[in-house]
C-alpha cells in the first residue's frame, strides 16, 4: 500500500486492473485505491510480471502492506516463502516518513526484498537512512492504534490481523524468532472462528468497488478536510515560510490571449491559468532551489518540474495534483494537461504519481477571486506561487495613468532553502516572461 | 429549436460540467460564476460543449451573454436563428 500523503495511514484496495501473469511496463496502472483524495490509480514502478495478487479488493491495509508480488523480467518462478514476505510493493514511491517505507522485512532469515528481484524500486532521491528496527511499526502504520505494535510479524500478517481485529500477541508465530506470518493468522482465524465473527465489519466481501459512483468516486469530505488539515498543520509546524507579493501588468498577456483565442474554437482555447503556469515553470531555472522536495531533513532540488495545481472541488475542499514534467510542455500542452487533470480531479481518478511527486504548487484564484492569496506550502515542497484575480486597475504606463489588467503574484517559500532576494528574482522573472506572451 | 428545447440542452451541458447542480432547483437567473460557482475551466468546458452541440463559434466576446441560463437561452436562440 503506497503512501499517498503525509498523513495517510491506510487505504482500501478498490479494484485490481491486472491479474497474475500480466506483463507490466513501468508506469502501467495496476490497481485503484481509495483514499481521502478519492479513488487513486496506482502505477507500477518497475517492469515485470504479476506473480501474485496478495491483497483483495475491499481490504483496508496500512501503508506499507504488500498488495502484490511482481517478478522481474527474466526471473524464474521461484518457490518463495511467501506470502509472508512483504516484497513486491506496488509503487512504494513514498512520503518521507519512515512509516511509508515498506522496505524492511521483520523476518531476517527470509530472502531480503531486493534479492528476490521483486518490484521494490531502487530508492530514488536520498531515501535517507536505512530503515530501522521500526519495520514492524512501519508496517503497522505507525499510528499506535494497532494492538500488535510491538509483536514481531510480517506486514501481511499484521494487515490481516488488523483487518480481522485480532491482537497479534495472541497468535503463535511460526516464523523466524517466533514472528507471526500470514499463514499463522489465517490458521488462528480458522481455529477460532468466533474471533473472526466478532469483528466482521471489515470482511473483504463488502466490496466498495461495487458501490455506484456519483461525482467524484469515493470522496469523503470529512476525510478530505482531515487530510488538508494534517498537511497544512505539518507545513505550519515545520516550514519557516516567508511571503512576497508583486503586482504584474497582465495587459500584454490578456491582449495576446484574446487575439489567440479569437482564432480558435472553444475546445482549443487557452485560459490565462495556462499562461501563468507556463511562466512560472519557465521562471524556475532562474531560481532552481524553489523547485524540489525537502525530505528527511535534507533538501533535494528537483530537475523536472512536477507542477502542482490547486484544484478546488465543487462543494468544498481541494486537491493539488501535479502536471508531471511541466518543463517539457508548451503552452498548448500545459492547457491540455490542465483540462485533463481538473476533469480527473473533480470527477475521475488521479494517479498516485500525480498526487505524491509535486515539486512546486501554483494556486490561482481565477477571475472571481480576491486580490491576492498567501499560500501555505504543501510539504515536502518548498514553494507555493499564488495568483489573485486579474483586475482592471489604474496604472502608470508609458508616463500616463491608464486602465490595465493587473494581477498580484505571491510567493510563499521555505526559508530553509531560499530567502527573500531569491524569491523576488523569481517573481520578477515571472513578470518578465508574462510581458512577452508570444514567446511563452 | 424552441426555447424550451434550447433550455433543456443547455441544462444538460451545464450539469455535465457541474454534476452537483440540480436542474430541479436551478433558477434561470442564477449567475454561472457568482451563484453556481463555475470557474474559468468549468465555463470553458460548458462553452466547448455548447459549441459541439450547436456548431456555433461562441467567441470570447460573447461570454457575458451566457452569464445566466435565461441569457444563454436567448443568446443561443438568436444565434441559431441568425
Amino acid at each position: 500500500m503506497p503512501s499517498l500523503g503525509a498523513d495517510m495511514e491506510e487505504g482500501t484496495l478498490t479494484e485490481w486492473l491486472v491479474k497474475p501473469g500480466d506483463k507490466l511496463a513501468r508506469g502501467d496502472i495496476v490497481a485503484v485505491v481509495e483514499t481521502q483524495k478519492g479513488a487513486i490509480e496506482i502505477e507500477i514502478f518497475e517492469a515485470g510480471e504479476v506473480a501474485e495478487l496478495i491483497a483483495e479488493p475491499g481490504q483496508t491495509l496500512p501503508v506499507g502492506a504488500s498488495l502484490a508480488r511482481i517478478r522481474k523480467p527474466g526471473e524464474e518462478e521461484e518457490d518463495e516463502p511467501q506470502p509472508a514476505a512483504p516484497e513486491a510493493e506496488v509503487e512504494p514511491e513514498a512520503e518521507p516518513e519512515p512509516k511509508a517505507e515498506p522496505v524492511a522485512t521483520p523476518e531476517p532469515t527470509e530472502p531480503p526484498v531486493r534479492s528476490t528481484g521483486s518490484a521494490r524500486p531502487p530508492p530514488r532521491r536520498a531515501l535517507s537512512r536505512p530503515p530501522r528496527a521500526g519495520a514492524a511499526r512501519a508496517a503497522a502504520g505507525d499510528n499506535g492504534s494497532l494492538e500488535s505494535q510491538g509483536a514481531l510479524a510480517s506486514p501481511a500478517a499484521k494487515a490481516r490481523a488488523a483487518e480481522a481485529g485480532l491482537d497479534l500477541a495472541a497468535i503463535t508465530g511460526s516464523g523466524p524468532g517466533g514472528a507471526v506470518l500470514l499463514g499463522d493468522v489465517e490458521k488462528h482465524l480458522k481455529d477460532a472462528p468466533s474471533v473472526a465473527e466478532s469483528a466482521p465489519k471489515d470482511e473483504p466481501a463488502d466490496n466498495p468497488a461495487r458501490k455506484p459512483a456519483k461525482g467524484k468516486p469515493g470522496l469523503d469530505m470529512a476525510e478530505m478536510r482531515r487530510a488538508i488539515a494534517a498537511a497544512m498543520s505539518r507545513a505550519k509546524r515545520e516550514i519557516p515560510h516567508y511571503y512576497l507579493a508583486h503586482r504584474i501588468d497582465l495587459q500584454a498577456a490578456q491582449d495576446w490571449l484574446g487575439k489567440t483565442n479569437a482564432e480558435r474554437s472553444p475546445d482549443q482555447r487557452l485560459l490565462m491559468g495556462a499562461l501563468l503556469i507556463r511562466a512560472t515553470v519557465r521562471a524556475l531555472p532562474r531560481v532552481p532551489e524553489l523547485n524540489g522536495r525537502f525530505e528527511s531533513e535534507e533538501y533535494a532540488p528537483a530537475e523536472p518540474v512536477h507542477c502542482g495545481m490547486a484544484v478546488a472541488m465543487r462543494g468544498g475542499g481541494l486537491i493539488a495534483p501535479a502536471i508531471l514534467d511541466a518543463q517539457e510542455k508548451g503552452l498548448d500542452e500545459i492547457m491540455a494537461a490542465m483540462r485533463d487533470i481538473v476533469a480527473r480531479t473533480r470527477t475521475g481518478r488521479l494517479r498516485n504519481s500525480e498526487i505524491t511527486q509535486g515539486t512546486i504548487t501554483i494556486s490561482s484564484l481565477g477571475e472571481n477571486g480576491v486580490d491576492a492569496l498567501f499560500g501555505v506550502i504543501y510539504p515536502p515542497q518548498v514553494a507555493l506561487v499564488g495568483f489573485g484575480a486579474p483586475r482592471l486597475e489604474p496604472v502608470a504606463h508609458n508616463g500616463a495613468v491608464t486602465a490595465r489588467t493587473c494581477i498580484t503574484a505571491t510567493l510563499a517559500a521555505d526559508h530553509r532553502v531560499s530567502d527573500g532576494r531569491r524569491g523576488a528574482a523569481f517573481l520578477a522573472e515571472i513578470d518578465r516572461l508574462l510581458q512577452e506572451p508570444e514567446n511563452l | 429549436m424552441n426555447p424550451a428545447d434550447i433550455r433543456a440542452a443547455f441544462i444538460e451541458d451545464l450539469t455535465s460540467v457541474a454534476p452537483d447542480i440540480d436542474p430541479e432547483t436551478l433558477d434561470d437567473d442564477e449567475h454561472m460564476q457568482d451563484d453556481l460557482g463555475l470557474d474559468s475551466m468549468d465555463f470553458l468546458n460548458l462553452v466547448s460543449a455548447l459549441h459541439k452541440r450547436f456548431g456555433l463559434p461562441i467567441p470570447e466576446s460573447d461570454y457575458p451573454e451566457l452569464a445566466t441560463t435565461a441569457k444563454a437561452v436567448r443568446y443561443l436562440g438568436k444565434a441559431l436563428a441568425g
